[in-house]
């Protein structure tokens, strides 16, 4: 089980208090019915699926029930670290997940 | 019979215990094997696939054979457990396993004769393809003997009354393995003043040095340092030492779970727990966890008898047991040399030790030779002798490729050393990828992922100077200190060079089963033939012989499997691959598991305010989600046909009651209410006036329907939203990642209502005049309070919010009230209902009656794949609205494409017959195999109102088709229906309109 940080409560807290949110930093487009067929496909269906370094979203939904964006790495699953909803992805080297 | 190989001068308390019905006696500190030894017997069970006879291999928690039932007492039968770690206690009661009629004498002992039968890969040869699979002669006869002769133990029968605990736990360092080595690093550790938890599966700590007799450290004998040492510990308070507990799994951010056998060992059953499951965390890890002794492969190496030969020092200096009076030594490493001094000190005849290195170490040679011990170099064994017990060993010597002749000597115990195995298990599942080093012939740990440390035996480092240094070394970085460390001086230790992978050599054309996976009955033969046909890499190798797949998953025979394996491909063994290990290290029971989540606790239950009513008033309840909700109120002599129709016409007649308090409810409070609900729901929020209620429909942005339910405007910031019962969580966790990132400047707040109120809903023509006498502070007239509208004041005089709306097609009235006041408002609707012979319903003359008007369920008639207009409701999407959740997907080109599946109503040809719900729909009756359906059945049932039976059905183009007959093929036969309008009662609303 994962220990995760909540950047709202500023705690570490268990897996079991979380719940995943898919990939983060997928900006709904301000005029949905502007975009293409494709890009609007691109929007709803295509994920990055890294492996190594990973921005996605979790909730802390037993706790605060406030979204915030995670850098976990898929290999080790370790969490590099994480940040509020909003807030841009941190530049982190990729080898020091 | 009476301990006949004990040692004489042996203390501890004589207990008495039954195995296989006969009573023996052994002594306090013994496990079950090292009593039944002190008594000479080896036989203690039969093999998995052919019936051999087996004794111990090992005196640990590595043993593959010796598995045992334990019985003590109604519901507290544990098989499967291994007799070398079973504590032997007053009355223990055990029984051998996979034995009919008995162990010695067992018919499926004719699996070993017929041994073709289950050589590699013969379930997959046998039994697959359409010759076998789901016939009768598979089912019927050949997999109840297949699952009968191959089993592992029986379950029991009866509910287990014991109790299991579960705790967390959290330290600076983590010790795993209290032998040389971990005691070292927990020392270290401890001294620093750091929290350390030391755990160790074994009874005792201590591990090699509890049956170390020669060596000394630092001028101590060995086991008395270890006494010391833990005696230090036990006392210090930042220490928790666990004995009988096993670091089972290893899982990330150093999540480690240990197993503690509270009460097993016990004669008396304590009240408390009878295990506890711990999860620690712990800021650091030290692997302690030592190496396990490999079997050598050759013909005959499982008879009762053949055993480890570190096993045989253990029980001998341990637990004062002779593992036999004349003893065979085969070995391809030094230590093994140490168990025959040990063996001939204590008097036991030591025939020979047979090496299988051409050039033994020379001292090593002179200390067995002046112990009077014959030494045979380039040896290999070429077969044993006995039936129930080793009686004779053969041995030849290897020239060159050449195998000598055979020397047969007689012995009633053989032990053997293949060499050591590093226990990597608990590194690798922490993710760390083990490495081959050639030169040792060993996978050792490589880089650390988690932050641990392996140390002593485990990673390689044999000789006691080095466990104990490496030892110390990790426990002290672990706990973060940094001053210069101890040397240890060490004397009298056993040799720890040596080993050999694979099988021995043998004369071209030998016969004879030689084992490497003795649990699963896995043949060095059947690893050569999964090679000769055609398996590459270890994984293949390893299902299609099973070999390492038991419940020891091979602790003992992975290496020699891999090594056979790699030569007969001609490959080095990292080429072929190390499979992975995998948590639990041993079997963990289910209990420990489960802990308190169990009977009422499993999980939790959701009750209506309105339960207690039902359940007195005799309902039958059903599950939806966690809830029980009333299903039915059958009165005396009702099945559940007879009361769903008596529910239904009484309903339609005067007015039916139910209780929809499961609905969700979320309230959507704030100055941009109607701009959020504008985003969420498919439907025009903005011009609804305060006080009136609309059919609300929500997509997922890929634009399928999720959720659906009646929306009521309280006030211009104000929506009081139902949704539908099982999707309240879902509902509010959609709304509030749109909430919070994408539209965060919205002032919107939401607030879980569910179980705040509890919804009484009153259906039927006489609804008004039940309601009406209630209600104070507003009118529910036609005139005043129209079809789909809500009023604020009280009913009973309790706050309430009432709303007019319908899933009956009948004038329906919904009372919401606060929770508390539920029964007591239920209770008063009732009386008035009585006056007019309103029944309660329950959900499934709710759900009959409902799709009697085609009304959706979602979940039900949608499965993630419905979009609006498929189900023809694009009447609920605001076409003018410039944004929605899901709108841009509506226009994908695939969501418009002619031929989607649509909702339409189906009437059976013959109105007897109740379509079956999820039934295929295709155009003919008879479709060629491969024809794809047109659609399936969503909803059937038996309609009151129509007398007949009625059904909602997607099919492909659906509402073009209306009048079409279709078929829905059945095993007995198609049957033949038309497609109709969805709506069967009240088309145009008539009834609502009162
Ligand atoms: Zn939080």
């Amino acid at each position: 089980m994962l220990l995760i940080h909540c950047p709202y409560c500023e705690m570490d807290r268990p897996e079991l208090e979380f719940r995943y949110g898919g990939e983060a930093h997928i900006a709904r487009p301000a005029d949905p019915m502007a975009t293409s067929d494709e890009t609007w496909a691109e929007h709803l269906y295509f994920r990055s699926n890294p492996r190594g370094l990973h921005a996605e979203r979790w909730r802390h939904i037993s706790g605060c029930g406030r979204f915030f964006n995670c850098l976990r790495d898929t290999v080790s699953d370790r969490i590099v670290t994480t940040y509020k909803a909003g807030e841009a992805r941190p530049e982190i080297d990729r080898g020091a997940a | 019979m009476s301990e006949h190989f004990r040692l004489s001068g042996a203390t501890g308390r004589a207990v008495r215990f039954v195995f296989d019905g006969v009573t023996y006696q052994g002594r306090e500190g013994d496990t079950l094997a090292s009593a039944l030894l002190a008594n000479g017997v080896h036989l203690i069970g039969r093999s998995y696939k052919y019936h051999r006879p087996r004794g111990m291999l090992t005196a640990g928690a590595e043993e593959p054979n010796a598995l045992v039932a334990v019985e003590r007492g109604r519901g507290r039968m544990t098989p499967n457990l291994r007799a070398t770690q079973i504590e032997l206690y007053d009355g223990l009661v055990a029984t051998s396993q996979n034995r009919w009629p008995s162990l010695a004498f067992d018919v499926g002992v004719i699996n070993d004769v017929a041994g073709k039968f289950y050589s590699a890969g013969f379930y997959y040869k046998t039994f697959m393809g359409p010759k076998f699979a789901g016939t009768a002669l598979w089912t019927r006869v050949f997999e109840p003997i297949v699952r009968y002769a191959a089993g592992l133990g029986a379950r029991p029968t009866d509910p287990d009354p014991d109790r299991y605990a579960q705790f967390y736990a959290h330290c600076d360092v983590l010790v795993c393995g209290a032998g040389p080595a971990g005691l070292a690093a927990a020392l270290a550790a401890a001294r620093s003043g750091k929290d350390v938890i030391l755990c160790d599966e074994q009874s005792e700590p201590g591990g090699s040095l509890l049956h170390e007799t020669t060596a000394t450290i630092d001028g101590r004998p060995a086991r008395v340092w270890a006494e010391e040492g833990l005696a230090e510990l036990k006392a210090a308070a930042n220490v928790r030492v666990m004995a009988r507990t096993q670091a089972f799994g290893w899982y990330a951010q150093n999540f480690v779970a240990l197993s503690e056998r509270v009460a097993d060992h016990l004669a008396e059953l304590p009240r408390g727990a009878r295990e506890r499951l711990w999860q620690v965390r712990a800021k650091r890890v030290v692997i302690a966890t030592g190496a396990i002794e490999r079997p050598i492969v050759f013909p005959g190496n499982d008879r009762p008898g053949v055993m480890l030969a570190e096993a045989g020092r253990i029980y001998l200096n341990r637990f004062g047991v002779k593992v036999g009076s004349r003893v065979v030594v085969v070995t391809a490493h030094d230590s093994a040399y140490r168990v025959a001094l040990d063996l001939a000190a204590a008097g036991v005849t030591v025939a020979a030790i047979a090496d299988v290195r051409s050039m033994p170490l020379r001292a090593r040679m002179q200390e067995a030779e002046a112990a009077g011990i014959r030494v045979i170099s380039s040896a290999t064994v070429t077969g044993t002798k006995g039936r129930r017990r080793v009686s004779g060993v053969g041995i030849a010597q290897v020239g060159g490729d050449v195998v000598g002749g055979t020397d047969w000597i007689a012995c009633d115990c053989l032990l053997m050393s293949g060499g050591w195995t590093p226990s990597v298990h608990l590194y690798s599942q922490s993710r760390g990828k083990v490495v081959w080093h050639e030169d040792r012939q060993m996978f050792l740990p490589g880089a650390s992922v988690q932050d641990e440390r392996s140390a002593g035996a485990c990673r390689g480092s044999f000789t006691l100077e080095a466990a104990l240094s490496e030892g110390d070394r990790a426990g002290a970085e672990a706990a973060g200190i940094e001053t210069a460390r101890p040397s240890f001086a060490i004397t009298g230790e056993a040799g720890t060079e040596g080993g050999v992978l694979g099988r021995l050599p043998r004369r071209p054309g030998a016969k004879g089963k030689a084992f490497v996976d003795f649990q699963n009955d896995v043949k060095a033969d059947d690893i050569e033939l999964a090679v000769q046909e055609g398996m590459r890499s270890i994984e293949h190798v390893k299902r299609y012989t099973t070999t390492g797949m038991a419940t020891d998953q091979g602790k003992t025979s992975n290496l020699n499997a891999l090594a056979i394996a790699a030569g007969k491909l001609g490959r080095s063994i990292p080429q072929v691959g190390l499979t992975t290990f995998r948590q639990p290290y041993t079997p963990v029971t289910f209990g420990a598991f489960a802990g308190a989540n169990r009977g009422d606790l499993f999980d939790p239950v959701r009750q209506t305010p309105i339960h207690s009513w039902a359940e007195e008033n005799g309902a039958a309840f059903e599950d939806v989600g966690l809830w029980k909700r009333a299903w039915y109120f059958p009165k005396p002599g009702e099945d559940m046909h007879r009361a769903v129709l008596r529910e239904c016409r009484q309903t339609r007649a005067t007015a039916g009651i139910f209780d929809a308090s499961t609905l969700g409810k979320i309230e959507v409070v704030g100055p941009d209410a109607a701009v959020f609900m504008e985003k969420l729901y498919t439907n025009p929020w903005a011009k609804l006036e305060p006080g009136r209620c609309r059919y609300g429909l929500m997509l997922n942005e890929a634009g399928f329907v999720m959720d659906d339910g009646v929306i009521a405007r309280m006030a211009d910031d104000r929506f009081h939203v139902t949704t539908t019962t099982g999707g309240a969580p879902r509902v509010l966790h959609h709304m509030e990642d749109y909430l919070q990132t994408e539209f965060p400047d919205l002032r919107v707040w939401l607030t879980s209502t569910t179980e705040q109120w509890a919804v009484i809903a009153v259906q039927g023509p006489k609804a008004r005049e039940i309601v009406a006498p209630l209600v104070a502070g507003f009118d529910i007239s036609k005139e005043a309070m129209p079809h789909m509208s809500i009023r604020e004041g009280t009913v009973c005089g309790v706050p309430a919010r009432v709303m007019r709306v319908s899933f009956t097609g009948e004038l329906g009235f919904e009372i919401n009230v606060p929770a508390d006041h539920g029964r007591a408002v239920w209770e008063a609707v009732w009386a008035e209902g009585r006056k007019v012979d309103a029944v309660a319903y329950g959900t499934e003359a709710m759900h009959v009656m409902r799709a009697e008007k085609g009304y959706i369920i979602v979940g039900q008639e949608t499965d993630g794949t419905v979009t609006p207009a498929d189900l023809g409701l694009n009447w609920a999407v605001g076409k003018a609205k410039k944004d929605f959740v899901g709108k841009r997907s509506l226009v994908r080109p695939d969501m418009i494409v002619d031929g989607r599946k649509q909702l339409v109503g189906l009437l059976t040809e013959d109105p007897a017959i109740v379509l079956e719900e999820g039934a295929q729909i295709t155009a003919t009756a008879a479709p060629a195999a491969g024809t794809r359906a047109l659609g399936h059945v969503t909803s059937s049932y038996a309609s009151p109102a129509l007398g007949r039976s009625i059904a909602l059905a997607m099919v492909a183009g659906g509402r073009d088709r209306s009048g079409e007959r279709l078929y829905v093929p059945m095993p007995g036969g198609a049957i033949a229906v038309t497609i109709v309008d969805p709506v069967f009662v009240d088309p145009k609303g008539e009834r609502l309109d009162v």
